[in-house]
């Protein structure tokens, strides 16, 4: 759905979208690389449990929260991309441990 | 001139449950709303349905705090099956969680007063040690003493009552006027007239349920609702899957999955403002209850303007000098909509409030008359 533009930087940043290896270019975001995976959707609600992408990319909707390296419900339009990043797409509530 | 059966000033919590009870007990009744230059206490609410800590050294306020508890599931479900809105009412019992061996020993002694003071009604409750807590709350903290437990109490989703309400009331026939403040009225015995928006109108009955505003409406139908201000605060973390089976004075899940953290009671006049300071006294007190709540992001915060009698206790009352006005003011908006809804509205209705009512009188700050 998505391409980089002509002129972006190469992708040279690799990181894990689900499993999947994919590079994107440097200061791009953690939402970008999962956009750049071919993922449409990043995450489902956690009442209705409808689909979302992100899609303010600012910092705003809430709408691109994702599980990066190993912490959930982060804003992943917020996150700069890191080699070696894992990246998982949040589905429904976080779930959270609550044994110290 | 428009002509109602009644008209309820202020279209809040209390006066919209009031107005749902009317127009249920077949009375024409017209809804008087500020809009959104109000303080809106209805829409900063935490959404306890919450009776353990009500009423040391005022039974009166625990019996009937127990029969608005007593009256939700029955509100609750007729709100559903009238508007089709879940209000999200559980009533699992609730906590209140201590922090410290003194916060302890003093909620022990408050349960034990409470229990003595209620007489035959009975007030069940238990003290809980931290290892029959943990049986009930995951994770809690090293900090945390034990808890007082009763069965009583709940919670629901302010929101969706205060929408439910309106919804109920206009589809029963109910007038919702909104945008209308109320400058002027004339009263005389049965017979008010009120200034709205679209010309006047006039009813028999009036009931103030104005919140705040009432301090200064009631004296215009003789009567007195001395209520000021008193802020608090609220932070709200993102969703996270059922964690909390139960709520707790200050931390409840909502049926959504958000967590609630309350509270604060800040004596500021009518400054709706937040405060960093108060906040991090929450969130700490929040993270020494239930330490996992660290990891939960924050996602939104507020203040809001507790309607506050000098005493803390509903003030009810009807107008001597002009019967048929009555007034209704408290911070429990949500706990007593189940008792304004089903048992104040039927009073008003049936033209007074019954002698059960008398000690939450205005009447009681009067001092030279009581003696």
């Amino acid at each position: 759905m998505f391409r980089p533009r002509p002129d972006a930087m190469p992708a040279t940043v690799p990181v894990i979208v689900e499993g999947r290896l994919v590079h994107v270019p440097p200061g791009a975001s953690a939402a970008a690389a999962v956009l750049a995976a071919g993922f449409r959707g990043i995450r489902e609600t956690p009442v209705s449990g409808s689909k979302r992408a992100p899609y303010c990319m600012m910092g705003v909707c809430f709408d691109c929260l994702a599980e990066i390296d190993g912490v959930p419900g982060r804003q992943s339009c917020m996150v700069e991309a890191q080699a070696g990043m894992r990246i998982r797409r949040q589905i429904g509530a976080r779930s959270i441990d609550p044994t110290p | 001139m428009e002509r109602f059966d009644a008209i309820v000033v202020g279209g809040g919590l209390v006066g919209s449950a009031i107005a749902f009870g009317l127009g249920r007990a077949g009375l024409a009744t017209a809804l008087v709303d500020e809009g959104d230059v109000a303080f809106r206490a209805s829409r900063g609410n935490f959404g306890l349905v919450w009776v353990q800590s009500k009423g040391d050294g005022a039974p009166h306020y625990q019996r009937w705090t127990r029969r608005s508890a007593e009256e939700w599931p029955e509100l609750a479900a007729e709100l559903l099956d009238r508007t089709g809105i879940a209000v999200g009412h559980r009533r699992p019992g609730g906590l209140h969680l201590c922090l410290g061996a003194d916060e302890l020993d003093e909620r022990r002694r408050r349960m034990e007063r409470m229990q003595r003071q209620s007489g035959n009604f009975g007030f069940e409750y238990r003290m809980l040690e931290r290892d029959e807590l943990a049986g009930m709350l995951p994770g809690i903290g090293p900090a945390v003493s034990g808890a007082s437990w009763t069965p009583y109490d709940g919670h629901a989703n302010p929101l969706a009552l205060l929408h439910a309400l309106h919804k109920g009331f206009v589809e029963k026939g109910g007038r919702y006027l909104p945008n209308t403040t109320v400058h002027e009225a004339a009263a005389a015995p049965c017979d008010f007239r009120i200034s709205a928006a679209n010309g006047d109108i006039a009813a028999p009955r009036v009931v103030l349920a104005a919140g705040l505003g009432n301090a200064g409406l009631a004296p215009l139908f003789a009567l007195d609702a001395p209520v000021r201000p008193q802020r608090g605060q609220i932070l709200v973390t993102e969703r996270a899957r059922p964690l909390l089976g139960l709520p707790t004075t200050t931390i409840r899940q909502t049926v959504e999955g958000t967590i609630m953290l309350g509270d604060s009671q800040e004596d500021v006049g009518f400054d709706t403002g937040q405060k960093p300071a108060v906040m991090q006294a929450i969130a700490r007190r929040a993270v020494l209850s239930l330490p996992w709540l660290r990891d939960l992001q924050i996602v939104r915060a507020w203040a809001a303007l507790r309607v506050m009698p000098p005493d803390g206790l509903p003030i009810y009352d009807q107008s001597e000098r002009f019967p048929g006005a009555f007034t209704a003011n408290c911070h429990s908006g949500v706990t007593l909509a189940a008792a304004h809804a089903n048992l104040f509205a039927p009073m008003i209705a049936a033209g007074g409030l019954d002698p059960s009512l008398d000690l939450f009188s205005a009447r009681r700050f009067d001092v030279p008359t009581a003696s």
